[in-house]
């Protein structure tokens, strides 16, 4: 296995009375691409700000390279920071800002154009060196940004929603190269976001945030495929969740009543009587005129939404809950309120346990 | 597990913080000695104000019995001067804010630089330079050239404090209003002046006190005659200042100061009061959500 | 069809009239007409009773190139520079200290700024006076810790003076320099600081420039006012010490030589004229803070 590049251990927040970050443990690896992800508040934002040292934690250890860095100020750690807003020197020229960070390092002024150059190249943002930041747009901002952190040449680079102020076509197209970029130096970035598809799609390695806890920490696919509790599996994708209670186990084969009707899952460590949800992605969902094998469960069809490439159906169930389906072609014997029985390959839904209280 | 990390690093904070509370302090004594000094003065058991001769209300008593009449015909001359310059200046900065900011035209630029002019220009050339002119044309000195002084250099304050209060989405609200039917004028009453409100208050409170503190332009432009509050404490300065000015200052500080307190609780009262409203329209839509859920 | 856009073009204007109007004939009347004509009579002749002969000359300007008043000129520059200075070096601190400050604290340390500012200004520097009498409370306090052995006589001296000066003009350095440092934004110190920087290193080559508006506002705010003061040199100097603005003020008053006054008047205006052109080349005018 390889080293933690940056680990935390038993880190705590509290902003006065409020508790951001709950006893978290975390170790993120050499060279990995590691997402810090949840909803606004959920103290991703703060666990950067601590490995930059930005703010103090309220205690817990967090180590750099193995060294603890509790008490360095911020100009004294190997990590560099891309912030939110770009937070470009609005009074420095694209070049003097770039070389910010080894001009105070005292780096020879030929050393420093040299990889000025380099780092402006690397970004594609030759040829803008006489630029003040008010005349670039958001995504040449956000590319100087970069090269400003990267121009340290940083074991860690710390990314604080950096794509969150461009439009979503640039986001996308920004997305794609910081992945690159980061394929390419072999850096560690530590990225925070609140799109679950911009994790998906840049990371190594999730970790689902909320309320200062780490919920699930795993690869894209695994939190996809297996999310550990309701908030993940509804965070990440679309979901379908159904709460019910286990009434036959068989093997990992589980018989689940719902408030509308039997169905079936697949699942280790499940007792019969046990309440429980399960997580279906629209993509497995099926309907179908006759019940098929396990499954009681009747929707009615409610209206389709065309998506470019998919179609998404709405179902009622009897309750009033939603189902959503979708496919990549339209199914032309559906008409809006038809009735039709819903089911799935029991391998392709997720039981979640329920904890005590939750609804 | 409330192990504290990172001592050195806050002692540092810690004394960081001493220091500039400290320095702060002392900046703060700078501004308030001399004005609990002249408040000290105005218990003085002298004739006039040289040392401190001891402890009495006397000069509070003698006030208002009304028989200082010089000091009080100044500051009735004063109050009169300030409250006729604060309405002029506050109409014409409330009109030429919005207009300003609203339109174009021919000499816009001209005009947002002359309205710099009062404010960066040494009040005394400004004073001279209308003195002249009104000596030259043959105005009389007196209560109307001192008007005229005040607004000259209250207006761009009404001005800029105003135009700082008209946002963008001012502009839209005035659309809106028109789309709705109103005509300019019921969109400027019904709509312009409320939404700069708080605006409008802080430029009239800042036009009275420019003016009511006002020595330079009062002094230029008054006629021998009657001067205003300020120029009779210089004139008396070399004499010595009477207690009795120390206590009618005093007595206006108090004034002030609860003017603007309790400007700022309605002004606050009036924010908390839009708070809750919103806060309570956003319950109200979050438990709709949930329905809907 | 050419009636009908005239017509509608006086219909748009109206309003535009009615409101930016009043402003703009107001600023003219009394702001560039009284400018231009104080500028015309510095090149005029003194007329023999007072007033003003309009025959051309440049006997005033010859006469400010005068050892007598070209001394006065070079002293007031010299004190309105260094009231400007103190007031920068005291004002700066402070006013990043407030600035720094929670939003709600910072108001209300502003308000606690405001409150002397309220207070008539002439007594405030006779209350100054009051501390600094021969037999005052300074003196007592310099005698009673035996600093000196016979009162020290402040009154009427350029030291007082520029205690009053500084005294009086820092709140307006300290209030644009406020809102520069309020607008700069903490995620700047922390980027630097990011890079590399040690705290000193990101004061100098961050914060200072950032706030340099705000600076240059100041310095706008105390020189100018210092250099054109002739109430705080008049009380506090006791008419001894002489300014260029007890100068101008006398030629109005019992010397009556208008167009000398005029001619220190015009030398203010092209300082000021000066400061502001030095200021725009390096920022915008729309930045200065001046409230």
């Amino acid at each position: 296995m390889p080293d933690a590049i940056v680990s935390l251990q038993h880190v705590d927040k509290w902003y006065g009375e409020n508790h951001v970050v709950k006893d978290l443990n975390l170790d993120i690896l050499e060279g990995e691409f590691l997402t810090l992800l949840g909803p606004s508040g959920c103290g991703k934002t703060t666990t950067l700000r601590m490995i930059a040292g930005f703010e103090d934690a309220t205690s817990g250890t967090i180590t750099v390279q193995g060294e603890r860095v509790e008490e360095k100020e911020p100009y004294q750690r190997d990590v560099n920071t891309v912030f939110q807003n770009y937070s470009l020197f609005p009074h420095l020229t694209v070049y003097d800002n770039v070389a910010y960070g080894p001009s105070i390092k005292k780096v020879p002024k030929a050393e420093i154009r040299k990889r000025v150059t380099e780092m402006l190249h690397l970004v594609q943002m030759d040829g803008y060196e006489k630029r003040k930041p008010e005349a670039l747009s958001g995504g040449q901002k956000q590319r100087v940004a970069i090269a400003r952190a990267l121009i340290n040449n940083p074991r860690v680079l710390l990314l604080d929603e950096p794509l969150g102020a461009l439009d979503l076509k640039l986001r996308k197209q920004m997305q794609i190269e910081l992945k690159r970029l980061q394929k390419k130096l072999g850096i560690t970035f530590v990225y925070v976001t609140h799109d679950q598809e911009e994790a998906m799609t840049m990371s190594d390695r999730i970790a689902v945030i909320r309320n200062g806890v780490i919920l699930q920490i795993g690869a894209p696919m695994e939190i996809y495929d297996r999310p550990n509790c309701r908030f993940v599996a509804d965070f990440i994708g679309e979901s379908n969740v159904l709460s019910g209670t286990v009434r036959r186990v068989n093997g990992t084969s589980l018989s689940v009543e719902t408030p509308d009707g039997m169905v079936l899952t697949h699942g280790d460590g499940f007792r019969e009587g046990e309440d429980i949800y399960i997580s279906i992605r629209p993509e497995y969902l099926s309907v179908q005129e006759k019940p098929h094998e396990g499954f009681t469960l009747r929707a009615r069809v409610k209206d389709f939404i065309y998506m470019g490439t998919v179609v998404k159906t709405s179902l009622d169930l009897p309750n009033g809950q939603e189902l959503k389906l979708s496919r990549f072609e339209a199914d032309s014997s559906l008409r809006e309120g038809d009735e039709r029985f819903v089911w799935w390959e029991p391998e392709k839904s997720i039981p979640i346990h329920r904890e005590e209280g939750e609804r | 597990m409330m192990k504290q990390i990172s001592n050195r690093k806050l002692r540092r904070q810690k004394r960081n913080r001493f220091f500039g509370a400290l320095y702060a302090s002392i900046i703060y004594a700078l501004f308030y000695i001399p004005v609990l000094v002249m408040i000290q003065f105005s218990f003085n058991d002298a004739k006039r104000n040289y040392s401190w001769e001891g402890f009495t209300t006397m000069w509070y008593g003698k006030l208002f019995s009304f028989r200082n009449h010089d000091l009080w015909e100044a500051l009735v001359y004063s109050l009169i001067i300030a409250v006729i310059a604060t309405i002029i200046s506050v109409a014409i900065g409330v009109l030429g804010g919005v207009g300003l900011k609203k339109f174009e035209f021919r000499g816009k630029r001209f005009i947002n630089l002359m309205l710099y002019v009062p404010i960066v220009v040494p009040e005394i050339v400004l004073a001279v330079s209308m003195l002249i002119i009104f000596m030259t044309i043959g105005i009389k000195l007196g209560m109307g050239t001192i008007v005229i002084g005040h607004c000259t250099f209250c207006i761009p304050y009404a001005v800029v404090t105003i135009k700082g209060r008209i946002s963008g989405d001012n502009e839209t609200l005035q659309e809106a209003s028109m789309d709705l039917g109103a005509n300019r004028l019921q969109t400027f009453w019904r709509v312009t002046i409320p939404s700069i409100m708080p605006g409008i208050l802080s430029a009239a409170f800042l036009s009275f006190t420019l003016s009511i503190d006002d020595v330079i332009m009062s002094n230029m432009l008054a006629s021998a005659r009657q001067s205003t509050l300020p120029v009779l404490i210089l004139s008396v300065n070399r004499t010595g200042v009477t207690p009795d000015i120390n206590a009618l200052t005093t007595i206006m500080v108090l004034v002030m100061v609860a003017g603007m307190l309790l400007l700022s609780a309605v002004q606050r009262a009036r924010a908390k009061k839009e708070a809750r409203e919103i806060a309570e329209m956003e319950k109200r839509i979050s438990t709709m959500h949930s329905m809907v859920e | 069809m050419n009636g009908a856009s005239t017509a509608k073009k006086r219909h748009n204007r109206l309003p535009a009239i009615a409101q930016a109007g009043p402003v703009s004939l107001w600023m003219i009347l009394f702001v560039t007409i009284p400018m231009l004509f104080i500028i015309f009579i510095s090149f005029m002749t003194r007329g023999s009773f007072g007033g003003v002969e309009y025959t051309p000359t440049l006997t005033s300007y010859e006469t400010l190139a005068d050892v007598i008043y070209l001394n006065v000129i070079l002293k007031s520059l010299r004190v309105a520079l260094v009231t400007t200075v103190v007031c920068l070096l005291l004002g700066y601190p402070f006013a990043y200290y407030i600035a720094r400050k929670p939003a709600d604290v910072a108001s209300r340390l502003i308000m606690l700024l405001m409150i002397p500012l309220w207070t008539n200004s002439l007594m405030r520097l006779n209350a100054w006076m009051l501390l600094f009498q021969t037999n005052g409370p300074v003196n007592k306090a310099l005698l009673g810790l035996g600093f000196v052995e016979k009162p020290v006589t402040f009154l009427y001296t350029d030291g007082l003076v520029l205690l009053g000066l500084i005294t009086n003009f820092l709140p307006f350095a300290v209030l644009p320099m406020y809102s520069s440092i309020e607008k700069l934004q903490t995620a700047m110190l922390e980027a630097s600081a990011d890079l590399g920087a040690k705290p000193s290193v990101t004061f100098f080559r961050v914060t200072l420039p950032l706030t340099f508006p705000g600076i240059f506002s100041a310095i706008i705010l105390t020189f100018i006012p210092a250099l054109g003061t002739y109430t705080i040199t008049d009380m506090l100097g006791g008419g001894k010490v002489l300014y260029i603005g007890n100068i101008i003020k006398n030629q109005f008053g019992t010397i009556r030589n208008w167009p000398l006054g005029a001619a220190l008047s015009v030398l203010l205006l092209l300082v000021t004229a000066l400061l502001i052109f030095v200021y725009s080349r390096f920022a915008k005018i729309e930045d200065m803070e001046v409230l």
